[in-house]
């Protein structure tokens, strides 16, 4: 069942076409990787979904519902949440606090002004497994400026999963990390999102992390979709292969 | 003892009380041990606490630097002379309400204004919109008094205690308890705004806005907000301050003026929740000793901001902290 639907959606930069009249599709339940070079328009069309940006043209449908004209909270709200490529935290809050504050808002609970973060101790305790279950639980009330860069990625990851999203945006989760802390940051994301039946889009530039995680692959290329398939398919694609990933060379 | 009932722990407020009960008992037992003047002038000190508080929870909580809060404290002050003026209302409960609602309306429209922007242009914009209110103040002779400014006589508190008999007494007494009281409550109102999900919320909003805005936080509208609450406290101040001075003038619309609640909050340190109250205390002491001292008080003052900005950034009660946390670690 289709969970998102964009029809030909455009963003343009001056005279630059980022994404060019893009129709994408998010099943429900599936991870899918959005691969293409630097440029690619990857992150533009996750941005435009997630409404950091706007479309210049075409249609977003969630759930069944357009929601083009919403703004950021509202499609949270409907179920959309993302990571970002350069890692957003609150640098001088605790991992806890981190976690904490997208449980408030999800709960609508950051609008009480005469009441006591403290008081709502389930909250606390639900932001605390959520930690616990990306393995950061020592990490509590370690400010988030203080901690490492995988630690950094696993926390902005902790936070759109603690808003409970129905499809979930990874914009290069493992980007900047050491080649050891990829295979455990993707096992920790996967398991999660699968157990949850949580549909997640990935951007990512590794191909071992993109075939190894992924349901179904898209690449795109100048702003447009280049292919579209499952690991295997996109593996033998002759386009993809030209275009982004490479051929092996002939001895 | 798992994480969460540690970090809860941390954060109590009856761990705040072991520092707020001996700072209270002080407070109350100084009109018994310190003469009329100084008793005077630590009441302005908390006045000017009431105000620095509400300033920061723009600049400390939400990391919107203010250049305009002399707008909120003069619609204060102004609020009541004019009460006084035009209604001979002498009830100082009357006073403090009716301040609240005029800083209500001029912050509510100001605020809608001012969040759309952020760093310099929301600083320039806030002092802009002061300005204009000083002009009025300063042209609109025949209703605000213009630089003669409007007298304002010792209020009635609680319906029964005036000062007709010893404004001086009045002052140092029972109108320095009146002031404290009121000093309490903010601040204990204040503490729970920023302890409560909302303070979390411009805490976020201050360190990220981006990510604050993915966690479905509306900045603006929590902007306005907390742009709303920091001018009702400053406001409140100006209306607690006016029967101690017993005149306002326009010179508390001015910019300068804002720029005084900018130093006071600095001084004391505007990372946390206190500094801006002992750095609203000790800039009042400073001034006035200044002001006493020389009539370059303006330079003196100029430069221990200097001498402060370069060897204490973190403000008094930052530089405390930091000292106290170093003696532990030893």
């Amino acid at each position: 069942m289709t969970l998102l639907e964009t029809r030909g959606l455009v963003k343009q930069f001056g005279e630059f076409r980022a994404v060019d009249g893009v129709d994408f599709r998010v099943q429900e339940g599936e991870v899918l990787a959005l691969i293409g070079s630097n440029g690619a328009g990857k992150t533009t069309l996750v941005n435009l979904i997630s409404g950091l940006l706007r479309a210049d043209a075409g249609q977003i449908v969630f759930r069944g519902a357009d929601v083009t004209g919403q703004s950021v909270h509202e499609r949270i709200a409907a179920g959309i949440a993302r990571s970002f490529q350069l890692v957003n935290l609150f640098d001088q809050l605790s991992a806890l606090d981190n976690v904490a504050l997208a449980i408030f808002s999800r709960q609508k609970k950051t609008r009480k002004l005469l009441s006591l973060a403290e008081a709502d101790r389930p909250v606390w305790q639900e932001a605390f497994e959520i930690l616990a279950t990306f393995g950061m639980d020592g990490k509590a009330r370690v400010l988030a400026g203080g901690l490492s860069q995988g630690e950094r990625k696993l926390l902005d990851v902790a936070i759109a999963y603690a808003l409970k999203p129905k499809l979930l945006f990874l914009d290069e989760p493992t980007s900047g990390v050491s080649t050891r802390e990829k295979a455990p940051i993707m096992d920790t994301i996967s398991s999660i999102v699968r157990s949850e039946r949580i549909s997640a889009a990935i951007i990512e530039h590794d191909m071992d992390v993109v075939f190894s995680y992924s349901d179904r692959i898209v690449a795109m290329h100048q702003g447009a979709i280049l292919a579209d398939g499952t690991p295997d398919q996109i593996r033998r694609d002759e386009r993809v292969l030209t275009t982004l990933i490479g051929t092996p060379e002939k001895t | 003892m798992n994480t969460v009932t540690v970090a809860l722990e941390h954060r109590s407020p009856v761990r705040t009380l072991g520092w707020a009960i001996p700072a209270l008992v002080i407070l109350i037992a100084l009109p018994w041990v310190a003469d009329q003047y100084q008793t005077i002038l630590l009441a302005y000190g908390l006045v000017m606490g009431i105000a620095a508080l509400g300033f920061n929870l723009l600049l400390g909580y939400t990391g919107l630097l203010s250049f305009g809060h002399s707008a909120y404290f003069g619609v204060g002050a102004y609020t009541v002379a004019l009460m006084v003026k035009y209604l001979n209302v002498t009830s100082m409960e009357l006073f403090l309400a009716g301040a609240m609602v005029a800083c209500v309306l001029v912050t509510a429209v100001f605020g809608f204004a001012c969040v759309r922007y952020t760093r310099i242009f929301f600083g320039i914009l806030t002092m802009a919109l002061s300005q204009v209110l000083w002009s009025l103040a300063f042209k609109f002779f025949w209703v605000t008094g213009g630089t003669d400014g409007l007298r304002v006589p010792t209020p009635t508190l609680l319906g029964f205690v005036t000062g007709k008999a010893d404004k001086i007494a009045f002052l140092a007494t029972a109108y320095y308890y009146y002031v404290l009281g009121v000093f309490i409550l903010c601040v204990a109102l204040m503490w729970v705004i920023v302890n409560s999900p909302f303070g979390r919320a411009l805490q976020a909003i201050r360190d990220n806005e981006v990510r604050a805005a993915f966690v479905g936080i509306q900045i603006r509208k929590y902007r306005w907000v907390a742009f709303l609450v920091s001018g009702v406290f400053t406001g409140l101040a100006g209306a607690l301050w006016v029967p101690l001075n017993g005149l306002t003038t326009p010179d508390i619309m001015h910019w300068t003026f804002s720029g005084e609640i900018v130093f006071m909050t600095v001084l004391g340190g505007f990372r946390s929740f206190t500094g801006p109250i002992i750095g609203a205390i000790v800039f009042n002491y400073l001034k006035t000793y200044a002001v006493g001292y020389t009539v370059y008080w303006q330079l003196l003052l100029g430069v221990v901001l200097v001498v402060l900005v370069l060897s204490l950034p973190t403000g008094i009660v930052g530089t405390a902290d930091r000292l106290r946390a170093r003696l532990r670690a030893r």
